[in-house]
């Protein structure tokens, strides 16, 4: 498939480019994309799909992660409906060009939040709040005897391509004046094959990544992560950079799922709050946040309601990383930085007024 | 006598040609007039100045030296050596191994003849992406190290790469006066078994053009089957073969772009990961274009020098 689609698919845009009649006028207060998105009834959603915790395939063809929720709260916000979602499998090297060229509308797929990437002059995406703030590691397999990664000096090391991590490789090598060489593979299946068949030393990629994998292989307790973590990898949904509207739409909608966290409010007992609020006009935070008072979601081209259809959909953003990665998944990580400000971590929602 | 302009039959055809040519040019740009509107509407107007900034990334293995601190234009520069040391490496042992094939096609041996076939039929009909895969993950990356690696005469074969010439083993590592990674000998395999089964085709069909009187002839005449294959028939064979190796030829030349799914840095393999860090898919998709087309244009140059060469002299 490789090159010759891809090959199709970038002809085929500059094909459509040449045909295309004059751009939209740009700075109305239409969102293009919304109307597209409830003109089709379903929002299309770039995800990895192959990555346990953060976006996979159920034995019943369904989805499930982390970034997957985001997807449908996003739909639940936008139509009413968390089902209503097309779910694209992309890797790394064909994401940014499917979001470019519209193919889909929203990309929930692990992706490290950097200048280059949101920048008009580099990727031009438009990033929503971080939804997992990761760092890169490197994983080995436990009978090699490396500790560190001054270990992996002159070592093969399996990586992407077209990720952060095959970059933040290069630079702490560099750093440390350490050679090393490095197998890049345009798929994480062909990546963790390959090591798994022992021909780099070390993988690697974020460190939840790096754990969510290990949990597919054969022999899970055989590998380890090295304590090295070189860089820091905030992950965030992004939209394309044309489409202010559809952008904050999607921001406040996850802002949404943090601030319900912080007022405790989860997928069990938003009714109850709803009803709570109905009933009593001096709580007007939370009038305000549930849409009964004021006009927030009319003001982003929502529903009202919008916050009460996310919350429904996923529960809080606590709800929705312990259900995934945390613990009641398999991967069982710690929320560490993850946490909500309030608890000493980096999640933390901008004022709903 | 006077005919009126429209009836003139000089005149008429180049008008109509005239016209049509007229019609493609302002068609073209037409479209570029867009093309160029709507990219620099989208903010995405061709650029080359990140040609000239560092790449920093690194590339597993290259002919020319390159380090993350050279330009993008180094990196795609050692990329594309890579797809010509591949591509020449490549149609030399494809040519080789489908010259076989071909003519053991037509071996008074049975066996010859039906391994022949069944190589070439097996070969054919399984894609290519998936026999890159399943030569390197299932046969090289299969390969034992240390003590356990397949040792011959003149070549040991190892997780860690193939090491051909004079080898020894130190502290646990092979080392020897060539090493061959797996991804190159991985790719190299794939495209030479590939190409060289369309190769024998070409070939089988070229000596099958030849009359079977030439093969009578050469007999009486005393001629060995080998003499009467390499001395009288390949060479009449040849004009037959060598536009049809043409096309063999730049098929491999664009199947190399298949690289990346067994890990070895190609033209394509750069051109992604410079894509990616840069984000100008046009102008990097348009280098990528440009080069493999000028690729196989030059194929074909030789190609057709060489089929001016090999045809029937009149005289």
């Amino acid at each position: 498939m490789a090159l010759r689609q891809r090959l199709l698919i970038s002809l085929a845009g500059l094909f459509g480019l040449a045909l295309a009649g004059c751009a939209s006028d740009e700075g109305s207060l239409q969102s293009q994309k919304m109307a597209l998105i409830k003109g089709r009834g379903e929002l299309i959603c770039g995800v990895q799909g192959t990555l346990p915790g953060f976006s996979s395939v159920e034995g019943d063809g369904s989805y499930v992660g982390l970034d997957v929720d985001i997807c449908r709260a996003t739909a639940a916000a936008v139509l009413g409906d968390p089902g209503k979602v097309q779910y694209r499998d992309l890797n790394p090297s064909e994401r940014f060009a499917a979001l470019a060229s519209g193919e889909v509308d929203l990309l929930s797929r692990n992706t490290t939040y950097t200048l280059s990437r949101d920048a008009a002059g580099g990727n031009g995406l438009s990033f929503a709040p971080v939804v997992f703030y990761d760092g890169q590691g490197l994983m080995v397999p436990k009978a090699s005897g490396i500790t560190d990664i001054k270990g992996l000096s002159g070592k093969p090391i399996c990586v992407e391509t077209g990720t952060t991590s095959e970059l933040n490789l290069a630079d702490r090598m560099r750093e440390l004046k350490q050679p090393y060489t490095p197998l890049k593979f345009q798929t994480s299946d062909q990546t963790y094959a390959a090591y798994l068949q022992g021909r780099c030393a070390a993988v690697t990629t974020d460190r939840s990544q790096l754990a969510a994998k290990r949990t597919g292989f054969p022999n899970p307790g055989d590998h380890v992560l090295l304590p090295d973590v070189i860089s820091k990898e905030p992950l965030a949904p992004a939209t394309v950079n044309g489409d202010p509207l559809w952008s904050d739409a999607v921001r406040w909608t996850i802002y949404a799922l943090m601030q319900a966290e912080e007022l405790g409010i989860t997928q069990a007992n938003v009714e109850a709050k709803v009803s709570e609020a109905r009933a009593n006009p001096n709580l007007a935070d939370l009038r305000r946040f549930l849409g009964i008072e004021g006009d927030f979601g009319q003001q982003l081209g929502l529903s009202p309601d919008f916050v009460v259809q996310a919350i429904r959909a996923v529960g809080n953003y606590g709800e929705v990383f312990e259900r995934n990665v945390g613990s009641g998944s398999v991967l069982r990580l710690e929320r560490g930085l993850n946490r909500s400000w309030k608890s000493g971590g980096l999640i933390y929602a901008p004022p709903f007024r | 006598m006077n005919t009126p302009w429209w009836r003139n039959r000089r005149l008429l055809p180049l008008l109509v040609q005239a016209v049509v040519g007229l019609l493609v040019l302002v068609t073209i740009a037409l479209l570029l007039g867009n093309l160029v509107r709507n990219l620099s509407a989208a903010g995405l107007l061709l650029s080359w100045r990140w040609l000239n900034l560092p790449a920093g990334f690194d590339i597993s293995e290259t002919l020319l030296p390159f380090n993350a601190e050279l330009p993008y234009w180094r990196a795609l520069l050692a990329g594309l050596v890579n797809t010509v040391r591949v591509v020449l490496i490549g149609l030399i042992g494809a040519t080789a191994l489908g010259t076989l094939v071909g003519s053991a096609a037509f071996s008074s041996n049975g066996l010859l003849r039906r391994l022949s076939r069944t190589y070439v039929e097996l070969i054919r009909n399984v894609p290519l992406l998936l026999q890159l895969l399943f030569w390197y993950f299932v046969v090289f990356l299969s390969l034992p190290n240390g003590t356990a690696a397949i040792q011959l005469p003149w070549a040991v074969l190892a997780k860690s790469g193939l090491y051909l010439g004079s080898t020894q083993l130190i502290d646990g590592v092979w080392h020897g006066s060539l090493r061959i990674t797996l991804e190159f000998a991985a790719l190299l395999t794939g495209l030479i078994i590939h190409s060289g089964a369309f190769i024998a085709e070409v070939v089988r069909g070229g000596v099958a053009a030849v009359p079977r009187g030439q093969w009578e002839a050469a007999r009486s005449l005393g001629f060995t089957p080998g003499q009467t294959l390499s001395r009288i028939v390949l060479p009449q064979a040849l004009r037959v073969i060598v536009p049809g190796l043409n096309s063999q030829y730049i098929s491999l030349a664009k199947n190399s772009s298949l690289a990346v799914a067994c890990g070895y840095s190609d033209l394509y393999s750069v051109a992604e990961t410079t894509l990616n860090q840069t984000g100008r898919a046009v102008e990097v998709v348009l280098i990528l274009l440009g080069t493999y087309l000028a690729i196989d244009l030059i194929i074909s140059l030789l190609m057709n020098r060489l089929n001016q060469l090999v045809q029937i002299q009149e005289r």
